[in-house]
């Protein structure tokens, strides 16, 4: 196994790092939980949608009326839920409204949340990667969506809970994205299998599985290349490794993830239609919630697809992973 | 949402599958009815309302520019093939074409050289990758380009660029991880000075549009930079987002436009629009592929057909406006029945495809072809497409009217002629027969059948 210790060069790289985290941190005025995280990265945008519905909001007095209605329906269209579960939260609000008469429009407001909250909590599933046995997972997703640095993040908490994990470098394909990994896997303190840039990536599955079985690791985490879900040559490659991981071990994997980045419009449930048809997926994981994304499309894929969100990536950092909170999700959405 | 399968193309459209219909059913089929009326653009707007956002169109941006829609297109005469629903529908394409900016813009590199193209963007949007491929094109251009790694944040970064350049062949500075990315900035332009590069291509670090810190340390590299060209580069899938983003880089920035990338997916792109309506400068360039050839100019026209995403009323209002469609048509039924469908026809074919824009959207507006399931999974590409069309090109007109005289040393000949291999061009006449003995069985067919299995068939392999 790679040492848990940097060789020097990484060292001064990752105490910089840790620096940069830390003053970022302080500037966003860090005060516990990814929540406050977010709200303190939200605050500081001008355009933001909170001065926005809640302008609206207090505007009337609180009264209810049609625009208080609207406003809430472009906060969600905003936050990319798209307009088909848009129409279908804001038909059950309103059903509700009648029902229990809110008392003003912040009260609306709160029932907006628990019924966002209340559609996401099914979906909110911890990971299934918990003793006894050989938990194996792999990540797939478009390019760019933050795979590998999940794997790396992932690794890096595993390694921390007193795991041992071995890392798949089945990316072959990207320009170094074996060094990007192996980078993390210095970090978390876990090996990395890995072939040659070009080489068949359910080869290097196939090796990682081998590996973790020989070593009686706890958890294999592969990383995979990022493709377009049209592209149907590399959806089957996808298939392949899958495949050639549950064939090596002899069972399921207990994690399939899709790394989706928040920042994603609709084409997000496309995404997640078209891979669960590859490989069955087990989850998502929403990266990039640091910015001032909400990441409503799982909200249009919650209600589509049911599939569960297990995971947010909220920066750069190793230990910016954080398990999916249903109702800070939905607090963060207008806030 | 019952629907699941939305074919290739239109991602996310279902919704919109019989939009030529629901338009019918509020409008009427009636056609060339005088006036649009303020009720006629109203309830065809509500349609592309929805259009536009299931593309990822900018909420705000949508409502300002169906208001300047409408405004336009109340009281204007329907032309007399189309109905007042196709009418609106024609304005809209029209006015979104003039708001993705007219024709394609280049790069100014003008003034003293070295120029300096910087790229900025959130992370994970393609910034290293199209740096890469825009000092390929420029060094097809004639330009003697220095690639500059100067993502010191993200593990690999570096050593991604200079893979990339040394596949190139393009040179890549670089300090390493260790180095403040100004320090890296004012060190690769001295060296670009001193080894006559005229252009210099800047891959930065990607970051948060909020992230105070990484802003700033952007601006003192623009600052020794002086870049002539600030690019924004956008992933094409991204959601309402967009417009903070493109804000926020342009305030500090003073963006000189954008790459959209990732346009080879199926993503509508409305985001395109967006950061182009609320910065006003436009799309300079598309990534359409992972290699790094797939740079192309942008295409406006296209663009707006894309996010707009309603193939099959825009099919029906371009027939409507090509008279020579219908006897185009109606001489191919001909040839068809007489077997005499011929390469010279297949090229015509292509090149009809190729002026009409990608081709997994065109594929999304032949009528009858959106919902169909043959379709998906169907790889769309098209570099293939202009292969197939450079070989077509190196045949006599001779052999493209007679496929059956190409023996080996013709076929040997094409192959050089068009910079392919024979194994294309055998590949292409094998797909050329398939497709004719198809059409036969077809020939009687519906031309959406007959269509299909055209594509079907050119993309299979
Ligand atoms: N701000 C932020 N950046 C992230 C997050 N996750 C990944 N990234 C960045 O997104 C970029 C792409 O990530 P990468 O893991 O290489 O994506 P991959 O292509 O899917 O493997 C890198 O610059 C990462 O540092 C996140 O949660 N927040
Ligand atoms: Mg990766």
């Amino acid at each position: 196994m790679t040492g848990l210790r940097p060789d020097a060069g990484e060292w001064s790289h990752l105490m910089r790092e840790r620096a940069l985290t830390f003053e970022r941190r302080q500037n966003m005025g860090e005060g516990g939980g990814w929540f406050s995280r977010l709200r303190a990265g939200l605050a500081k945008t001008r355009a933001g949608l909170a001065s926005r519905v809640e302008g609206l909001l207090s505007g009337r007095g609180g009264r209810i009326d049609e625009s208080v209605y609207e406003g809430l329906e472009e906060a969600l269209v905003l936050a990319d839920a798209g307009v088909t579960a848009t129409m279908s939260i804001m038909e059950r609000l309103r059903e509700r409204a009648k029902r229990e008469a809110p008392k003003g429009a912040e009260d609306l407001k709160r029932m907006l949340k628990e019924e966002i909250a209340a559609l996401l909590r099914p979906v909110a599933r911890p990971l299934a990667l918990d003793p006894p046995g050989l938990a194996a997972a792999m990540v797939v997703g478009v390019n760019g969506s933050g795979k590998t640095t999940s794997v790396g993040k992932l690794a890096w908490r595993l390694q921390r809970e007193g795991r041992q994990v071995i890392i798949g470098a089945a990316d072959t394909f990207r320009a170094a994205a074996i060094e990007q990994l192996q980078v993390w896997g210095r970090r978390a303190g876990a090996a990395v299998i890995a072939h040659e840039p070009g080489a068949d990536p359910a080869a290097v599955a196939f090796d990682a599985a081998q590996a973790a079985v020989a070593r009686g690791a706890d958890v294999l985490l592969v990383d995979t290349a990022g493709r377009l879900h049209t592209r149907t040559n590399l959806m089957e490659e996808l298939r392949k490794v899958h495949r050639v991981m549950t064939s090596r071990l002899g069972q399921p994997l207990r994690e399939v993830l899709l790394v989706l980045d928040a920042t994603t419009g609709q084409n997000g449930l496309v995404q997640a239609r078209q891979f669960a048809e590859a490989v069955p997926l087990t989850g998502i994981v929403l990266t990039k919630l640091d910015g001032t994304a909400k990441g409503g499309i799982v909200i249009a894929i919650a209600s589509e697809l049911g599939l569960p969100v297990k995971l947010v990536g909220v920066g750069e950092g190793a230990e910016d992973l954080q398990d999916f909170a249903p109702e800070a999700f939905a607090e963060a959405l207008f806030s | 949402m019952p629907e699941t399968d939305s074919p290739a193309g239109r991602g996310g459209a279902a919704l919109f599958g019989n939009l030529a219909e629901r338009l019918q059913a509020a409008l009427g089929k009636l056609k060339g009815r005088g006036k649009l009326s303020e009720r006629d653009v109203e309830e065809a707007l509500r349609e592309v309302r929805l259009a536009l956002l299931e593309a990822d169109v900018n909420f705000r941006v949508v409502k300002d520019f169906l208001a300047q829609v409408k405004e336009r297109a109340v009281g204007q005469e329907v032309m007399q093939s189309l109905t007042p629903g196709q009418q609106v529908i024609k304005i809209v394409h029209e006015e979104l074409t003039a708001l993705m900016g007219g024709s394609h813009a280049r790069l100014a590199l003008s003034g003293k050289a070295p120029h300096v193209v910087m790229l900025v963007g959130l992370q994970g949007s393609g910034k290293t990758t199209s740096a890469a491929k825009l000092a390929n094109l420029l060094r097809k251009q004639g330009h003697r380009p220095l690639l500059v790694a100067a993502d010191v944040y993200r593990p690999a970064a570096i050593r991604q660029l200079e893979v990339l350049g040394q596949q190139l062949e393009v040179p890549v500075f670089s300090l390493g991880e260790r180095h403040d990315p100004v320090d890296i900035a004012r060190a690769a332009l001295s060296h670009a000075r001193d080894r006559g590069h005229d252009v210099v291509v800047v891959d930065t670090a990607g970051r948060l549009h909020v992230d105070e810190e990484l802003m700033a340390e952007l601006e003192r590299m623009a600052e020794a930079l002086n870049p002539r060209e600030t690019l924004l580069v956008l992933d094409a899938m991204t959601g309402q987002e967009a417009v903070n983003v493109a804000q926020r880089f342009n305030e500090r920035f003073e963006l000189s436009g954008f790459i959209l990338t990732k346009l080879d997916g199926d993503a509508r792109g409305g985001a395109a629009l967006s950061v182009r309506a609320v910065v006003g400068q436009p799309v300079k360039f598309a990534g359409v592929g992972e290699k790094l050839d797939q740079l192309e100019p942008f295409h406006p026209e296209r663009m707006a057909s894309r996010i707009l995403g309603m193939g099959d009323v825009l099919t029906l209002i371009e027939k409507a406006q090509m008279a020579m469609d219908a006897e185009e048509a109606q001489r191919m039924a001909a040839k068809l029945k007489s077997a005499e469908f011929t390469l010279e026809d297949f090229l015509v074919q292509l090149r009809q495809v190729r002026n009409m824009g990608p081709l997994d959207q065109l594929l999304g507006m032949i009528p009858g072809l959106a919902g169909a399931s043959q379709l998906k999974g169907l790889d769309v590409d098209e570099k293939q497409l202009k292969r197939i069309e450079a070989i077509i090109q190196s045949m006599t007109p001779e052999e493209r009217a007679h496929p059956a005289i190409i023996n080996g040393s013709r076929r040997r000949r094409i192959a050089r002629g068009s910079g392919t291999s024979v194994q294309d061009v055998n590949r292409l006449l094998k797909q050329f027969e398939q497709t004719r003995g198809l059409l036969k069985q077809l020939g009687a067919g519906k031309g959406s059948r007959r269509a299909r299995s055209i594509f079907a068939r050119l993309f299979q392999g």
